[in-house]
Protein backbone atom coordinates (compact mmCIF):
# COMPACT_ATOMS: atom_id res chain seq x y z
CA UNK A 1 0.00 0.00 0.00
CA UNK A 2 2.43 2.17 1.25
CA UNK A 3 4.36 1.59 -2.19
CA UNK A 4 1.12 2.52 -4.54
CA UNK A 5 1.06 5.80 -2.75
CA UNK A 6 5.20 6.57 -3.29
CA UNK A 7 4.41 5.22 -6.79
CA UNK A 8 1.45 7.64 -6.83
CA UNK A 9 2.78 10.82 -5.61
CA UNK A 10 6.23 10.57 -7.65
CA UNK A 11 4.01 10.10 -11.20
CA UNK A 12 1.41 13.03 -9.65
CA UNK A 13 1.66 14.95 -13.09
CA UNK A 14 0.71 11.87 -15.25
CA UNK A 15 -2.29 11.21 -12.99
CA UNK A 16 -3.30 14.82 -12.24
CA UNK A 17 -2.90 14.98 -16.38
CA UNK A 18 -5.30 11.76 -16.72
CA UNK A 19 -7.44 13.29 -14.28
CA UNK A 20 -7.64 16.65 -16.05
CA UNK A 21 -8.08 15.27 -19.73
CA UNK A 22 -10.64 12.85 -18.37
CA UNK A 23 -12.94 15.62 -16.82
CA UNK A 24 -12.26 17.72 -20.03
CA UNK A 25 -13.44 14.80 -22.61
CA UNK A 26 -16.67 13.88 -20.17
CA UNK A 27 -17.90 17.91 -20.26
CA UNK A 28 -17.17 17.73 -24.27
CA UNK A 29 -19.01 14.57 -24.78
CA UNK A 30 -21.86 14.78 -22.34
CA UNK A 31 -22.53 18.80 -23.52
CA UNK A 32 -21.94 18.97 -26.93
CA UNK A 33 -22.10 19.11 -30.83
CA UNK A 34 -23.12 15.56 -32.40
CA UNK A 35 -23.64 13.76 -29.02
CA UNK A 36 -26.19 15.68 -27.82
CA UNK A 37 -26.08 19.26 -29.70
CA UNK A 38 -26.95 21.12 -26.59
CA UNK A 39 -25.70 24.92 -26.28
CA UNK A 40 -27.43 25.52 -23.06
CA UNK A 41 -23.79 26.29 -21.23
CA UNK A 42 -23.11 29.44 -23.37
CA UNK A 43 -26.55 30.39 -23.55
CA UNK A 44 -26.35 31.34 -19.54
CA UNK A 45 -26.71 34.74 -19.09
CA UNK A 46 -23.67 35.68 -18.21
CA UNK A 47 -21.59 35.02 -21.27
CA UNK A 48 -25.41 36.46 -22.34
CA UNK A 49 -24.71 39.43 -21.44
CA UNK A 50 -21.07 40.07 -22.22
CA UNK A 51 -21.82 39.25 -25.96
CA UNK A 52 -24.60 41.83 -25.86
CA UNK A 53 -21.85 44.30 -24.34
CA UNK A 54 -19.66 43.87 -26.71
CA UNK A 55 -21.78 43.59 -29.53
CA UNK A 56 -23.33 46.91 -28.94
CA UNK A 57 -19.85 48.42 -29.35
CA UNK A 58 -19.35 46.69 -32.75
CA UNK A 59 -22.88 47.53 -34.07
CA UNK A 60 -22.01 51.27 -35.41
CA UNK A 61 -19.45 50.05 -37.50
CA UNK A 62 -22.35 47.99 -39.43
CA UNK A 63 -24.87 50.92 -38.61
CA UNK A 64 -25.08 52.09 -42.64
CA UNK A 65 -25.26 48.64 -44.06
CA UNK A 66 -28.23 48.13 -41.66
CA UNK A 67 -29.84 51.30 -42.36
CA UNK A 68 -30.04 50.06 -46.28
CA UNK A 69 -31.28 46.67 -45.65
CA UNK A 70 -34.30 48.56 -43.54
CA UNK A 71 -34.99 50.73 -46.01
CA UNK A 72 -34.82 47.85 -48.82
CA UNK A 73 -37.37 46.15 -46.53
CA UNK A 74 -39.80 49.21 -45.54
CA UNK A 75 -39.89 49.36 -49.57
CA UNK A 76 -40.93 46.06 -50.44
CA UNK A 77 -43.40 46.66 -47.19
CA UNK A 78 -44.91 49.94 -48.12
CA UNK A 79 -45.47 48.50 -52.12
CA UNK A 80 -47.60 45.35 -50.01
CA UNK A 81 -49.99 47.76 -47.91
CA UNK A 82 -53.27 48.50 -48.36
CA UNK A 83 -53.05 51.94 -49.67
CA UNK A 84 -50.45 50.95 -52.49
CA UNK A 85 -53.59 49.24 -54.09
CA UNK A 86 -56.05 50.62 -56.50
CA UNK A 87 -59.51 49.10 -56.16
CA UNK A 88 -60.42 48.45 -59.58
CA UNK A 89 -63.42 46.34 -59.18
CA UNK A 90 -66.33 47.90 -57.89
CA UNK A 91 -67.60 45.11 -55.99
CA UNK A 92 -67.91 44.99 -52.16
CA UNK A 93 -66.08 42.42 -50.36
CA UNK A 94 -64.71 41.74 -46.76
CA UNK A 95 -61.25 42.34 -46.67
CA UNK A 96 -60.73 40.33 -43.01
CA UNK A 97 -62.17 37.18 -43.81
CA UNK A 98 -62.43 34.45 -41.54
CA UNK A 99 -60.75 32.44 -44.97
CA UNK A 100 -57.82 34.16 -43.76
CA UNK A 101 -55.82 33.19 -40.68
CA UNK A 102 -52.28 34.12 -39.23
CA UNK A 103 -50.06 31.41 -39.41
CA UNK A 104 -46.50 32.83 -39.09
CA UNK A 105 -45.92 35.12 -36.64
CA UNK A 106 -42.38 37.19 -36.74
CA UNK A 107 -40.60 38.41 -33.88
CA UNK A 108 -37.36 40.78 -34.47
CA UNK A 109 -34.03 39.92 -32.51
CA UNK A 110 -30.27 41.01 -33.02
CA UNK A 111 -27.53 38.65 -33.28
CA UNK A 112 -25.34 39.03 -30.17
CA UNK A 113 -22.52 35.96 -30.96
CA UNK A 114 -21.75 34.54 -34.76
CA UNK A 115 -19.00 32.37 -35.83
CA UNK A 116 -18.37 30.90 -39.23
CA UNK A 117 -15.43 28.94 -39.59
CA UNK A 118 -16.15 25.54 -37.16
CA UNK A 119 -17.59 23.00 -38.81
CA UNK A 120 -20.51 23.02 -36.22
CA UNK A 121 -21.57 26.99 -36.31
CA UNK A 122 -24.20 28.55 -33.69
CA UNK A 123 -25.84 31.93 -33.36
CA UNK A 124 -26.88 34.07 -30.53
CA UNK A 125 -29.54 36.32 -30.33
CA UNK A 126 -30.97 38.88 -27.75
CA UNK A 127 -34.50 37.58 -27.18
CA UNK A 128 -35.92 34.63 -25.26
CA UNK A 129 -38.37 32.76 -23.79
CA UNK A 130 -39.55 36.18 -22.06
CA UNK A 131 -40.22 37.58 -25.54
CA UNK A 132 -42.08 34.57 -26.76
CA UNK A 133 -39.56 32.26 -28.35
CA UNK A 134 -39.44 29.18 -28.30
CA UNK A 135 -37.08 25.77 -29.64
CA UNK A 136 -37.33 24.59 -33.06
CA UNK A 137 -38.66 28.26 -34.89
CA UNK A 138 -37.39 29.54 -37.74
CA UNK A 139 -34.45 32.01 -37.92
CA UNK A 140 -34.07 34.09 -41.27
CA UNK A 141 -32.42 37.56 -42.35
CA UNK A 142 -33.64 39.80 -44.67
CA UNK A 143 -31.41 38.36 -47.40
CA UNK A 144 -31.94 34.72 -46.74
CA UNK A 145 -32.62 31.90 -44.43
CA UNK A 146 -30.43 31.69 -41.21
CA UNK A 147 -31.51 28.45 -39.29
CA UNK A 148 -33.58 26.98 -36.33
CA UNK A 149 -33.75 28.14 -32.64
CA UNK A 150 -31.57 25.37 -30.46
CA UNK A 151 -31.82 26.70 -26.92
CA UNK A 152 -33.60 29.29 -25.17
CA UNK A 153 -33.17 30.48 -21.82
CA UNK A 154 -34.62 33.71 -20.22
CA UNK A 155 -33.00 36.83 -22.59
CA UNK A 156 -31.18 34.92 -25.17
CA UNK A 157 -31.73 31.93 -27.70
CA UNK A 158 -29.05 29.92 -29.46
CA UNK A 159 -29.89 28.71 -33.19
CA UNK A 160 -28.70 26.08 -35.32
CA UNK A 161 -27.01 27.95 -37.97
CA UNK A 162 -27.27 26.51 -41.58
CA UNK A 163 -23.68 26.25 -40.87
CA UNK A 164 -23.79 22.79 -39.02
CA UNK A 165 -23.17 19.54 -40.01
CA UNK A 166 -26.49 18.99 -38.70
CA UNK A 167 -28.59 21.33 -40.34
CA UNK A 168 -31.28 20.15 -43.03
CA UNK A 169 -33.56 22.29 -44.83
CA UNK A 170 -36.16 21.00 -47.03
CA UNK A 171 -35.29 23.31 -50.13
CA UNK A 172 -36.40 24.28 -53.54
CA UNK A 173 -35.65 25.21 -57.06
CA UNK A 174 -38.17 28.10 -57.68
CA UNK A 175 -38.01 27.60 -61.52
CA UNK A 176 -38.71 23.93 -61.66
CA UNK A 177 -40.25 22.98 -58.58
CA UNK A 178 -38.59 20.07 -57.62
CA UNK A 179 -37.59 19.42 -54.06
CA UNK A 180 -34.17 18.56 -52.26
CA UNK A 181 -32.30 18.91 -49.63
CA UNK A 182 -30.28 21.47 -48.32
CA UNK A 183 -26.96 20.94 -46.00
CA UNK A 184 -23.59 22.10 -45.69
CA UNK A 185 -20.19 20.43 -46.20
CA UNK A 186 -18.45 22.51 -43.71
CA UNK A 187 -15.34 24.32 -46.11
CA UNK A 188 -16.32 27.92 -47.00
CA UNK A 189 -19.45 29.27 -45.09
CA UNK A 190 -20.58 31.25 -48.73
CA UNK A 191 -21.49 27.58 -50.23
CA UNK A 192 -24.24 25.15 -49.30
CA UNK A 193 -24.84 21.73 -50.60
CA UNK A 194 -28.29 20.47 -52.06
CA UNK A 195 -28.93 16.96 -52.29
CA UNK A 196 -31.62 14.58 -53.88
CA UNK A 197 -32.04 16.31 -56.97
CA UNK A 198 -32.77 13.71 -59.57
CA UNK A 199 -30.52 13.38 -62.97
CA UNK A 200 -33.51 14.26 -65.38
CA UNK A 201 -33.78 17.70 -63.96
CA UNK A 202 -32.21 20.38 -66.19
CA UNK A 203 -30.50 22.68 -63.24
CA UNK A 204 -28.63 25.22 -64.38
CA UNK A 205 -26.21 27.49 -62.60
CA UNK A 206 -28.26 30.58 -61.27
CA UNK A 207 -31.56 29.04 -60.63
CA UNK A 208 -32.96 30.30 -57.08
CA UNK A 209 -33.33 27.91 -54.41
CA UNK A 210 -35.93 28.84 -51.75
CA UNK A 211 -37.23 26.87 -48.92
CA UNK A 212 -40.09 24.13 -49.76
CA UNK A 213 -42.49 24.76 -47.32
CA UNK A 214 -42.79 21.13 -46.68
CA UNK A 215 -41.71 21.72 -42.77
CA UNK A 216 -42.93 22.72 -39.57
CA UNK A 217 -40.51 25.26 -39.32
CA UNK A 218 -40.00 27.39 -42.01
CA UNK A 219 -42.51 29.07 -44.60
CA UNK A 220 -42.24 28.80 -48.77
CA UNK A 221 -40.13 31.49 -50.49
CA UNK A 222 -37.61 32.19 -48.31
CA UNK A 223 -34.71 32.41 -49.88
CA UNK A 224 -31.64 30.63 -49.76
CA UNK A 225 -29.34 31.08 -52.55
CA UNK A 226 -28.44 30.41 -56.29
CA UNK A 227 -27.28 27.26 -57.78
CA UNK A 228 -23.77 27.95 -58.33
CA UNK A 229 -22.09 24.64 -60.53
CA UNK A 230 -23.86 21.16 -60.46
CA UNK A 231 -22.12 17.95 -60.26
CA UNK A 232 -22.88 14.40 -60.70
CA UNK A 233 -21.12 11.54 -59.04
CA UNK A 234 -20.48 8.19 -60.61
CA UNK A 235 -22.67 5.81 -58.98
CA UNK A 236 -25.31 8.19 -57.60
CA UNK A 237 -28.75 8.78 -58.99
CA UNK A 238 -28.27 12.58 -57.91
CA UNK A 239 -26.58 15.75 -58.33
CA UNK A 240 -24.46 17.31 -56.00
CA UNK A 241 -25.62 20.98 -56.30
CA UNK A 242 -23.57 23.98 -55.05
CA UNK A 243 -24.81 26.66 -53.54
CA UNK A 244 -24.38 30.15 -53.11
CA UNK A 245 -26.02 31.31 -49.85
CA UNK A 246 -27.93 35.09 -50.47
CA UNK A 247 -27.13 35.76 -46.80
CA UNK A 248 -23.45 36.71 -45.72
CA UNK A 249 -23.36 34.85 -42.67
CA UNK A 250 -20.57 36.60 -41.63
CA UNK A 251 -22.21 40.17 -41.65
CA UNK A 252 -25.55 39.17 -39.57
CA UNK A 253 -27.06 42.05 -37.66
CA UNK A 254 -30.71 41.48 -37.09
CA UNK A 255 -32.79 38.48 -38.16
CA UNK A 256 -36.19 37.47 -37.32
CA UNK A 257 -37.99 34.77 -35.66
CA UNK A 258 -40.93 32.78 -37.52
CA UNK A 259 -43.47 31.64 -34.91
CA UNK A 260 -45.59 28.64 -36.96
CA UNK A 261 -48.87 29.25 -35.11
CA UNK A 262 -49.76 25.69 -36.73
CA UNK A 263 -46.70 24.12 -36.13
CA UNK A 264 -48.25 21.86 -32.99
CA UNK A 265 -51.67 21.09 -35.36
CA UNK A 266 -49.20 20.15 -38.32
CA UNK A 267 -47.33 17.95 -35.69
CA UNK A 268 -50.14 16.09 -34.33
CA UNK A 269 -51.31 15.60 -37.16
CA UNK A 270 -48.49 13.69 -38.36
CA UNK A 271 -48.00 11.43 -35.34
CA UNK A 272 -51.95 10.68 -35.45
CA UNK A 273 -50.87 9.86 -39.74
CA UNK A 274 -47.72 7.40 -38.47
CA UNK A 275 -49.78 6.19 -35.35
CA UNK A 276 -52.68 4.91 -37.56
CA UNK A 277 -49.89 3.60 -40.79
CA UNK A 278 -48.33 1.00 -37.89
CA UNK A 279 -51.82 -0.50 -36.97
CA UNK A 280 -52.84 -1.03 -40.74
CA UNK A 281 -49.38 -2.98 -41.08
CA UNK B 1 6.60 36.60 -5.74
CA UNK B 2 3.32 38.26 -5.69
CA UNK B 3 4.47 40.93 -7.94
CA UNK B 4 4.67 37.76 -10.51
CA UNK B 5 1.05 36.03 -9.05
CA UNK B 6 -0.71 40.00 -10.00
CA UNK B 7 1.01 40.21 -13.12
CA UNK B 8 -0.21 36.58 -14.41
CA UNK B 9 -3.43 37.06 -13.14
CA UNK B 10 -4.37 40.02 -15.26
CA UNK B 11 -2.69 38.34 -18.35
CA UNK B 12 -5.39 35.45 -17.62
CA UNK B 13 -7.82 38.09 -17.59
CA UNK B 14 -6.65 40.13 -20.34
CA UNK B 15 -5.72 37.11 -22.84
CA UNK B 16 -9.36 35.57 -22.24
CA UNK B 17 -10.88 38.69 -22.78
CA UNK B 18 -9.12 39.04 -26.26
CA UNK B 19 -9.49 35.44 -27.22
CA UNK B 20 -13.37 35.70 -26.62
CA UNK B 21 -14.24 39.04 -27.51
CA UNK B 22 -11.85 40.11 -30.54
CA UNK B 23 -10.04 36.74 -31.65
CA UNK B 24 -13.00 34.06 -31.78
CA UNK B 25 -14.12 36.56 -34.22
CA UNK B 26 -11.05 36.94 -36.58
CA UNK B 27 -12.06 34.98 -39.81
CA UNK B 28 -9.62 34.82 -42.43
CA UNK B 29 -10.60 33.75 -45.30
CA UNK B 30 -13.40 31.82 -43.46
CA UNK B 31 -11.03 29.20 -42.46
CA UNK B 32 -8.65 29.82 -39.97
CA UNK B 33 -8.78 31.48 -36.27
CA UNK B 34 -6.13 32.59 -34.27
CA UNK B 35 -5.86 31.00 -30.75
CA UNK B 36 -3.42 33.95 -28.98
CA UNK B 37 -4.45 32.62 -25.26
CA UNK B 38 -2.08 29.79 -25.23
CA UNK B 39 0.58 32.30 -24.88
CA UNK B 40 -0.14 32.13 -21.11
CA UNK B 41 0.93 27.88 -21.03
CA UNK B 42 3.99 29.08 -23.08
CA UNK B 43 5.01 32.01 -21.42
CA UNK B 44 4.94 30.52 -17.65
CA UNK B 45 8.20 30.65 -15.24
CA UNK B 46 10.43 27.54 -15.89
CA UNK B 47 9.72 26.71 -12.40
CA UNK B 48 6.01 26.65 -12.09
CA UNK B 49 5.17 23.48 -10.25
CA UNK B 50 3.85 21.06 -12.40
CA UNK B 51 0.25 20.98 -10.55
CA UNK B 52 0.09 24.74 -10.89
CA UNK B 53 1.22 24.62 -15.02
CA UNK B 54 -2.21 21.59 -15.51
CA UNK B 55 -4.45 23.50 -13.37
CA UNK B 56 -3.70 26.55 -14.30
CA UNK B 57 -3.85 25.30 -18.20
CA UNK B 58 -7.36 23.63 -17.04
CA UNK B 59 -8.68 26.98 -15.67
CA UNK B 60 -7.75 28.92 -18.93
CA UNK B 61 -9.20 26.31 -21.41
CA UNK B 62 -12.43 26.00 -19.49
CA UNK B 63 -12.69 30.03 -19.58
CA UNK B 64 -11.89 30.31 -22.82
CA UNK B 65 -14.51 27.69 -23.56
CA UNK B 66 -17.57 29.26 -21.58
CA UNK B 67 -17.64 31.70 -24.06
CA UNK B 68 -17.22 29.76 -27.24
CA UNK B 69 -19.73 27.58 -26.65
CA UNK B 70 -18.26 24.33 -26.95
CA UNK B 71 -17.50 23.00 -23.42
CA UNK B 72 -14.49 21.18 -22.79
CA UNK B 73 -12.69 21.77 -26.38
CA UNK B 74 -10.52 24.28 -25.24
CA UNK B 75 -10.19 22.64 -21.68
CA UNK B 76 -8.80 19.24 -23.48
CA UNK B 77 -6.33 20.60 -25.90
CA UNK B 78 -4.75 23.02 -23.56
CA UNK B 79 -4.31 20.31 -20.95
CA UNK B 80 -2.79 17.93 -22.90
CA UNK B 81 -0.41 21.02 -24.33
CA UNK B 82 0.52 21.98 -20.52
CA UNK B 83 1.22 18.32 -20.15
CA UNK B 84 3.54 18.05 -22.92
CA UNK B 85 5.14 21.63 -21.93
CA UNK B 86 7.98 20.30 -19.36
CA UNK B 87 8.87 17.42 -21.94
CA UNK B 88 9.37 19.87 -24.94
CA UNK B 89 11.54 22.11 -22.61
CA UNK B 90 13.57 19.44 -22.08
CA UNK B 91 13.39 18.31 -25.67
CA UNK B 92 14.43 22.05 -27.21
CA UNK B 93 17.27 23.47 -25.09
CA UNK B 94 20.51 21.80 -23.71
CA UNK B 95 20.69 23.26 -21.02
CA UNK B 96 18.61 22.64 -17.48
CA UNK B 97 16.63 25.89 -17.59
CA UNK B 98 14.68 25.02 -14.25
CA UNK B 99 17.57 26.75 -12.44
CA UNK B 100 18.02 29.94 -14.32
CA UNK B 101 14.80 31.05 -13.57
CA UNK B 102 12.61 33.98 -15.61
CA UNK B 103 10.35 32.31 -18.05
CA UNK B 104 10.72 31.16 -21.73
CA UNK B 105 11.17 34.43 -23.92
CA UNK B 106 12.56 35.20 -27.29
CA UNK B 107 14.56 37.97 -25.17
CA UNK B 108 15.81 35.60 -22.90
CA UNK B 109 16.46 32.63 -25.39
CA UNK B 110 16.51 33.89 -28.53
CA UNK B 111 14.17 33.68 -31.62
CA UNK B 112 15.17 30.22 -32.73
CA UNK B 113 14.42 28.36 -29.66
CA UNK B 114 11.20 30.33 -28.76
CA UNK B 115 9.96 29.13 -32.65
CA UNK B 116 10.88 25.91 -32.13
CA UNK B 117 9.39 25.65 -28.78
CA UNK B 118 6.20 27.28 -29.55
CA UNK B 119 5.88 25.80 -33.00
CA UNK B 120 5.84 22.22 -31.40
CA UNK B 121 3.49 22.77 -28.49
CA UNK B 122 1.08 25.30 -30.49
CA UNK B 123 0.71 22.52 -33.06
CA UNK B 124 0.09 19.85 -30.43
CA UNK B 125 -2.75 22.06 -29.30
CA UNK B 126 -3.96 22.57 -32.23
CA UNK B 127 -4.11 18.99 -33.64
CA UNK B 128 -6.43 18.20 -31.08
CA UNK B 129 -8.21 21.08 -30.93
CA UNK B 130 -9.16 20.81 -34.39
CA UNK B 131 -9.57 16.96 -34.09
CA UNK B 132 -11.70 16.63 -30.99
CA UNK B 133 -13.72 19.31 -32.92
CA UNK B 134 -14.55 17.72 -35.86
CA UNK B 135 -14.39 14.34 -34.16
CA UNK B 136 -13.68 11.92 -36.82
CA UNK B 137 -10.78 11.42 -39.61
CA UNK B 138 -12.86 12.03 -42.35
CA UNK B 139 -12.27 14.83 -44.25
CA UNK B 140 -8.74 14.32 -42.86
CA UNK B 141 -6.17 16.45 -44.86
CA UNK B 142 -9.10 19.52 -45.24
CA UNK B 143 -9.12 19.31 -41.06
CA UNK B 144 -5.26 19.29 -41.62
CA UNK B 145 -5.43 22.04 -43.65
CA UNK B 146 -7.17 24.11 -41.04
CA UNK B 147 -4.45 23.22 -38.33
CA UNK B 148 -1.58 24.76 -40.42
CA UNK B 149 -3.51 27.71 -41.23
CA UNK B 150 -4.58 28.32 -37.72
CA UNK B 151 -1.23 27.57 -36.36
CA UNK B 152 0.68 29.90 -38.95
CA UNK B 153 -1.71 33.24 -37.47
CA UNK B 154 -1.02 31.92 -34.24
CA UNK B 155 2.30 31.63 -34.02
CA UNK B 156 2.49 35.29 -35.68
CA UNK B 157 0.30 36.60 -32.94
CA UNK B 158 2.14 35.23 -30.48
CA UNK B 159 5.36 36.80 -31.64
CA UNK B 160 3.64 40.16 -32.11
CA UNK B 161 2.37 39.82 -28.45
CA UNK B 162 6.03 38.56 -27.41
CA UNK B 163 7.50 41.75 -29.18
CA UNK B 164 5.38 44.16 -27.50
CA UNK B 165 4.94 43.00 -23.80
CA UNK B 166 8.46 42.15 -23.57
CA UNK B 167 10.48 44.90 -24.77
CA UNK B 168 14.01 43.56 -25.47
CA UNK B 169 16.14 46.17 -23.72
CA UNK B 170 16.55 43.42 -20.99
CA UNK B 171 19.02 41.33 -23.55
CA UNK B 172 21.67 44.32 -22.69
Amino acid sequence: MRNLFLFLSRQYFFFMFIAFEAIALIILVNNNVYQRSVFVSSANNMAGNLYTFSSDLTDYFNLKTINKQLADENAILYSLSKSSFIKTIQQNFIYEDTMYRLQYRYIDAKVINNTVTKRNNYIMLNKGYKQGVAKDMAVVSPEGIVGTVKEVSENFATVLSVLHSESKVSAKIKRLGYIGTLSWAGSDYRTGLLKDIPFHIQVKPGDTIITSGYSYTFPEGVMIGRVKSVNSNPGENFFTINISFSADYNKLGYVFIINNLMQKEQMNLEKLTQKNDKGTN
Amino acid sequence: MTRVLINFTIQFILLVLAQVLILNHINFGGYVNPYLYVIFVLSLPFDTPKWALLTLAFLLGLSVDIFSGVMGLHTAATVFMAFCRPGVLRFVSTKDLTIKGGSPSIQQLGFNWFFSYSFILVLIHHLLYFYLEVFHFSGFFYTLFRVILSLIFTLIFIFIFQYIFHPSKRKA
